[in-house]
């Protein structure tokens, strides 16, 4: 086991640098020199500009360069924000817990619906049931989420005027940010209705951003328990005279999860990819808003850092699945 | 007798040729309903595109502001002149969606044509040369697969600017792993196989091996993978447009069309469910045909 981790480590080290070679080299790729971007259109008079490029390290060779913010981000520096002059890393921790707490319900939801939509469309193969959940599967997999958005606040907020158009709380409510999930710290409040808002405002953003994973998730169940529903073991539990829902809940479930987890695992990325588009159409505060905002604001740094923690993130996350998949499985471990 | 006997097997033997491989492939491709459904939705779409002029009852730029905001024909106000109703500035809806199709599948076929032929290339010369070339282009591959498909997609736009074809060149790049590790994969079984010995022996260079011999094995799944592609490069172009960054405006891209029609979601509700309801169709036509293709091609293979 502490091979297989080893190996998996080592793997990693050269995807990371790679990640921090792509965000340095995104600034210098940009057309002119950083200080001219960072100047902006009102430009810059040339004395400070060299200066500037002193100051920035920009006159040293590339390596050289690319030393200095390696040892920076090593030490947990990204650099500042060219527009409010924050560190990207305090912003970043700021906006991060409302993007987790959004991208926690959206798998909830999947998991929710999906599991057990994929489980009884398995155990009734062929049915009208398994057909709608596969059509509807493959339909949420073609969505194109941000129209999604827009027809959900057609629907539910302008024709019925059930939920919230935007943002992640009522503003008559403020909330003393402990934990930065609104959910929790609402709660802590002791403050019914704000708890009731942010609850309200976090409705639709779920079901926009939960509903390619949902997709993948019920596609995953019903073909990964149609495989264990044909195994020997099923047979002979079913043989034992063990009820219908005992074999499946208890015997087959617990093997055919064991693919539906990885899946769950490789969805982080592709929620990163939601966020950035359902955090602009409901105005939620997290990192993908953040992140589109600073690039029609030109603002390189946030890019830059916002890409390789954003790329960190999902490594890690890719990493931890995979241990936990080497844990459950010891024919993966063995393998490589 | 004799003569009997030996025409026995003269007769027998048409029966039992095989059938033609693409009838064989149509027999279990026209299987998958969904499959054909997808066929005829994506032939509908790309004569739509092709007679675009023709069908299009409108010109897809001319503004006219005295018809701004007409609703959809069978709405109170709506008129048969304008059947899916006019955008906010008096554009029709219908012939903008039909001028849209183009650009659509100009996206994905381009997109999944550059990334296709790049990927092959690169996965033929990873899964063939091994070594150095082959850690350096898979550890590059890691690397654009790690990062969230948009976010990097955005990144490259933000560099390069906004705009149709750095959108493109954007989603091309990002979808591009998927092809140099199908490849790649394939080049590694069918490189220890008979026939490529045999090649080899009888004094086939690299150059011959990699696109004579192997890579005619290699296509069921970069076929199939080329379908799914087109629907992944429609969806990602279309998110690129929504947020600004892909084809600009006038032009009729869908997920463009969207972005413009954002604000006027309270007020008119045809100017953005349309041009959603256009993407969502279309891609999922390229996802049942990939599904069918890869059913088809080989019922074993499974989704990578």
């Amino acid at each position: 086991m502490i091979r297989f981790i080893l190996t998996r480590l080592s793997l990693l080290i050269p995807t990371f640098i790679g990640i921090t070679l792509v965000a340095f080299f995104l600034i210098r790729l940009v057309p002119g020199d950083p200080i001219e971007t960072m100047a902006g259109e009102r430009g810059i008079d040339p004395a400070r500009h060299e200066q500037l490029k002193k100051d920035f390290g920009f006159d040293q060779p590339l390596l050289v360069q690319y030393g200095i913010y390696i040892s920076r981000v090593l030490q947990g520096d990204l650099g500042k924000s060219i527009v409010t002059r924050e560190s990207v890393l305090t912003e970043f921790q700021s906006l991060f817990p409302a993007t987790v707490e959004l991208g926690v319900c959206a798998i909830l939801f999947a998991l929710l619906l999906g599991i057990p939509a994929g489980i009884l469309a398995a155990t009734r193969r062929n049915s009208i049931f398994d057909h709608g959940v596969m059509g509807l599967s493959l339909t949420g997999y073609s969505m194109p989420i941000f129209w999604w958005g827009l027809i959900l606040i057609l629907l539910f907020s302008v024709q019925l005027g059930l939920t919230p158009v935007s943002g992640r709380i009522d503003v008559l409510y403020y909330i003393e940010p402990v934990t930065g999930f609104l959910l929790i710290d609402s709660l802590l409040s002791e403050d019914e209705g704000a708890f009731l808002s942010a609850f309200e405002h976090l409705i639709l953003p779920t079901i926009v951003l939960g509903t390619v994973p949902l997709a993948v998730i019920a596609r995953m169940t019903r073909s990964a328990m149609l495989e264990v529903l044909g195994e020997d073991y099923i047979r002979t539990a079913k043989a034992k005279g063990l009820s219908r829902f005992r074999v499946i809940a208890l015997h087959a479930l617990r093997n055919a999860m064991i693919p539906v987890v990885t899946v769950i695992g490789l969805q982080v990325g592709v929620l990163f990819t939601g966020a950035i588009l359902t955090e602009t159409i409901f105005s939620w505060p997290g990192i993908g808003k953040w992140l589109i905002e600073a690039i029609f604001r030109r603002d390189y740094p946030v890019l830059q850092g916002g890409l390789l923690l954003v790329g960190a993130i999902v490594m890690s996350v890719n990493l931890l699945v995979d241990l936990t998949y080497g844990l459950i499985n010891p024919r993966i471990r063995h393998t490589r | 007798m004799t003569t009997e006997t030996m025409e026995a097997p003269a007769v027998a033997a048409p029966t039992a040729t095989p059938p033609h491989p693409l009838r064989e492939f149509w027999g279990y491709f026209s299987a998958n309903r969904g499959a054909v459904a997808g066929l005829f939705v994506i032939v509908g779409v790309v004569l739509i595109a092709l007679l675009a002029d023709v069908v299009a009852p409108h010109s897809p730029y001319i503004t006219d502001t005295t018809i701004a905001l007409k609703p959809p024909f069978w709405q109170e106000g709506g008129s048969i002149a304008y059947p899916l109703g006019t955008d906010p500035i008096g554009r029709d809806m219908l012939s903008r969606l039909i001028y849209g199709a183009r650009l659509s599948l100009l996206i994905g076929i381009v997109v999944v044509m550059v990334s296709i032929v790049v990927g092959t290339i690169l996965g033929l010369i990873a899964g063939y040369v091994r070594g150095v070339t082959e850690i350096a282009i898979m550890r590059l591959m890691d690397i654009i697969l790690t990062l969230p498909s948009l976010l990097l997609a955005i990144v490259i736009v933000a560099i390069l600017g906004p705009g149709l074809m750095n959108s493109m060149m954007a989603v091309a790049l990002v979808i591009l792993p998927h092809y140099v590790r199908l490849a790649r994969a394939a080049v590694i079984t069918e490189v220890s196989k008979d026939y490529v010995m045999a090649a080899r022996v009888s004094g086939a260079g690299p150059l011959r091996l990699m696109f004579k011999e192997v890579l005619p094995n290699c296509t069921a799944p970069l076929i199939v993978q080329a379908s799914l592609g087109i629907s992944t490069a429609i969806l990602d172009a279309a998110a690129l447009g929504f947020l600004g960054l892909g084809a600009q405006p006038p032009s009729p891209e869908w997920g463009t069309m969207l972005a413009d029609a954002r604000e006027f979601v309270l007020r008119a509700w045809w100017v953005v469910t349309f041009p959603g309801l256009a993407i969502l169709i279309t891609v999922l036509a390229f996802n049942l045909l990939g599904d069918g293709l890869r059913d088809a091609f080989d019922p074993k293979l499974k989704r990578s």
